[in-house]
């Protein structure tokens, strides 16, 4: 079913909390409870070159299975890992968060994203707008998939040192 | 500056165990740099098959120059220079794509995918102009080896295949993997900036020294068999081929272990098809042979790095910002090896990547830290006492000794005594 007409206001109250509630643990780099987040079949993708390339060609910035994704989170707690030792301060905006499509028990959200990255490096700002497909398990929403598109992604990007 | 003092001011610099911090972060040297390297040697600038159609046109760069990288009509690659011969506006805004010809937007001059000047806008106030001589600017020689291209701003000089040297055998052995003896560049980049030199990253790409401790976060994640090949048990060679080119020869390690694909971390039964295509085209034992061997891992100075499932681009911005152009090498006419070569670049380099992200922040580190004043120089004397002579007569010794980065500093000092 399109939501375009008639917003589930209460649907989209709960949408809200779990995108804050991401973006809070990832600034926090509250990396298993972040992990937590995802159902087990997850896809974490960050394009490059534009938000419509075939990541099954083409480079990507991030193209996570679940593995993966574990894979990137146990690489932050081995101590070992110098993008964040030591850690970057960060704090993100979410925000223009619209509910796209509610079929079932899947719902494609769409946001953007503002970051604040103040690093050894210098502070940047990162923009993007998100695409999270949210699934109900046992009750609790988890992400099934996420699409990071940075808006300068066709440019040369300085590390990412944190979970975006 | 006469021949003496130049020898002199270089020789003040470059140690033979250790340089001056200035040459990483000095603007004045990294300008001298521009004009006797970057504009002076053979420098990659992309592959023959990011242009594989007539007209098609990419965007490259020789240092933080931008060269327009096209195949013309009669299939021929130029390397073109971004500035309308007319009053210097860039003729072309697009980062890739097929076109007839190049029309500057401002007076609307127009030229062919070879550079040549095809028409003007009211071409009667032209009365004085040559229009031969009204082309695009290029860049001076073009040659290619293997499908990699190479420009040289010099009129005269060595031939790139003089050049490449030693080197050459390496990107034989890499088509030597691909079944139709040929690689594609076919997956677009991933564009990765550092605030840090370029000569940072020419030393790490064959410093096997450092591969255990900064990757060491992906060693204890994961089950990865790299560790080893770096080691000081290794016997894992580093390779100086001259004229600035190094390696890291992994080849004795993978022939210990004596399995096929081993170098690509993974077997025979998990990529058949492969398998099948390079046996047809060599017979079982050479096939075995060849798979067992692998790619180079060898830095092509001044920047490309094959790093064997992938390429890297250096690109020098200023003294102190540098980009890394990267992208998965694919073999021509082989999907299931190209799937999870894309698979393991894509998660290894990048601005996200499980070992290049730590990578970068040592080069950004050792920019921060190249500040301050003492010492004076950096120390590169490892394994200086066991170098020795392979039987083709390079220089070689134990995967992390600091070979290449002394090879590397003699053919920069070489360079830049040169007037």
């Amino acid at each position: 079913m399109m939501l375009s007409s008639k917003v589930d206001y209460d649907l989209l109250r709960e949408v809200e909390q779990f995108l804050y509630r991401e973006a809070r643990l990832a600034d926090d780099r509250q990396y298993n409870d972040w992990e937590s987040l995802w159902t087990d079949d997850g896809i974490y993708w960050v394009p490059a070159n534009g938000a419509d390339i075939d990541p099954e060609t083409e480079m990507s910035i991030i193209y996570d299975n679940r593995s993966r994704i574990a894979l990137r989170v146990r690489q932050f707690y081995t101590g070992k890992r110098f993008i964040v030792e030591p850690p970057s301060n960060l704090r993100r905006l979410v925000s223009n968060i619209e509910l796209l499509e509610s079929e079932g028990e899947e719902i494609k959200v769409a946001s953007n994203v503002i970051i604040f990255d103040s690093a050894t490096r210098g502070d940047s700002v990162w923009a993007c707008s998100n695409l999270h497909t949210l699934r109900r398990v046992e009750g609790e929403l988890k992400m099934a998939f996420k699409k990071v598109v940075l808006v300068n992604n066709d440019k040369a990007l300085n590390t990412i040192s944190f979970l975006i | 500056m006469n021949e003496k003092n130049a020898a002199s001011k270089w020789g003040e610099l470059i140690h033979t165990d250790g340089v001056s911090g200035k040459l990483y972060n000095d603007p004045d040297i990294y300008q001298e740099e521009l004009k006797k390297i970057w504009y002076t040697t053979w420098v990659y600038v992309g592959h023959e098959s990011e242009v594989p159609n007539k007209n098609d046109f990419i965007m490259k760069s020789i240092g933080p120059e931008p060269v327009i990288m096209t195949r013309d009509r009669s299939g021929e690659i130029n390397l073109l220079l971004n500035r309308c011969s007319h009053r210097g506006n860039q003729v072309c805004v697009k980062n890739k794509g097929n076109t007839k010809s190049f029309t500057c937007p401002y007076h609307s001059w127009t030229f062919a995918t070879d550079g040549r000047l095809m028409g003007q806008a009211f071409p009667d106030g032209f009365k004085n102009a040559d229009k031969t001589k009204l082309g695009l600017g290029r860049v001076t020689r073009v040659a290619s080896y293997g499908g990699f291209v190479f420009g040289s701003f010099a009129e005269t000089g060595p031939t790139l295949e003089e050049h490449l040297g030693g080197a050459k055998e390496t990107i034989d052995r890499l088509l030597a993997n691909s079944p139709s003896g040929e690689i594609e560049i076919t997956a677009g980049y991933l564009q990765h900036r550092v605030a840090a030199n370029w000569k940072l990253m020419v030393e790490n790409e064959t410093d096997g020294y450092h591969p255990g401790f900064v990757h060491a976060s992906v060693f204890q994640a994961m089950d990865s068999r790299i560790n080893e090949l770096y080691g000081d048990k290794s016997t894992s060679l580093s390779r100086d081929y001259g004229n600035g080119h190094t390696e890291i020869d992994l080849r004795p390690e993978f022939r210990k272990r004596d399995e096929e694909l081993s170098w690509f971390n993974t077997n025979a039964s998990r990529l058949p098809d492969y398998v099948k295509q390079m046996q047809e085209k060599y017979g079982v034992e050479k096939a075995r042979e060849i798979m067992i061997d692998g790619t180079p891992h060898v830095m092509i100075f001044p920047n490309l790095f094959i790093a064997e499932i992938q390429i890297f681009v250096i690109q020098p911005i200023s003294e102190s910002e540098s980009i890394q152009h990267v992208t998965a090498i694919q073999f021509k006419g082989s999907p299931d090896i190209n799937r999870r070569l894309r698979q393991q670049t894509m998660g290894s380099v990048g601005p996200a990547g499980f070992l290049l992200a730590d990578d970068s922040e040592m080069y950004e580190r050792n920019q921060l830290g190249l500040q301050a004043q003492q010492p004076a120089f950096t120390y590169n004397g490892r394994g200086d006492h066991r170098e020795r002579l392979d039987d083709d007569g390079f220089l070689v010794g134990d995967s992390t000794d600091d070979l290449p980065s002394r090879g590397i500093w003699k053919h920069y000092k070489k360079m830049m005594e040169a007037q």
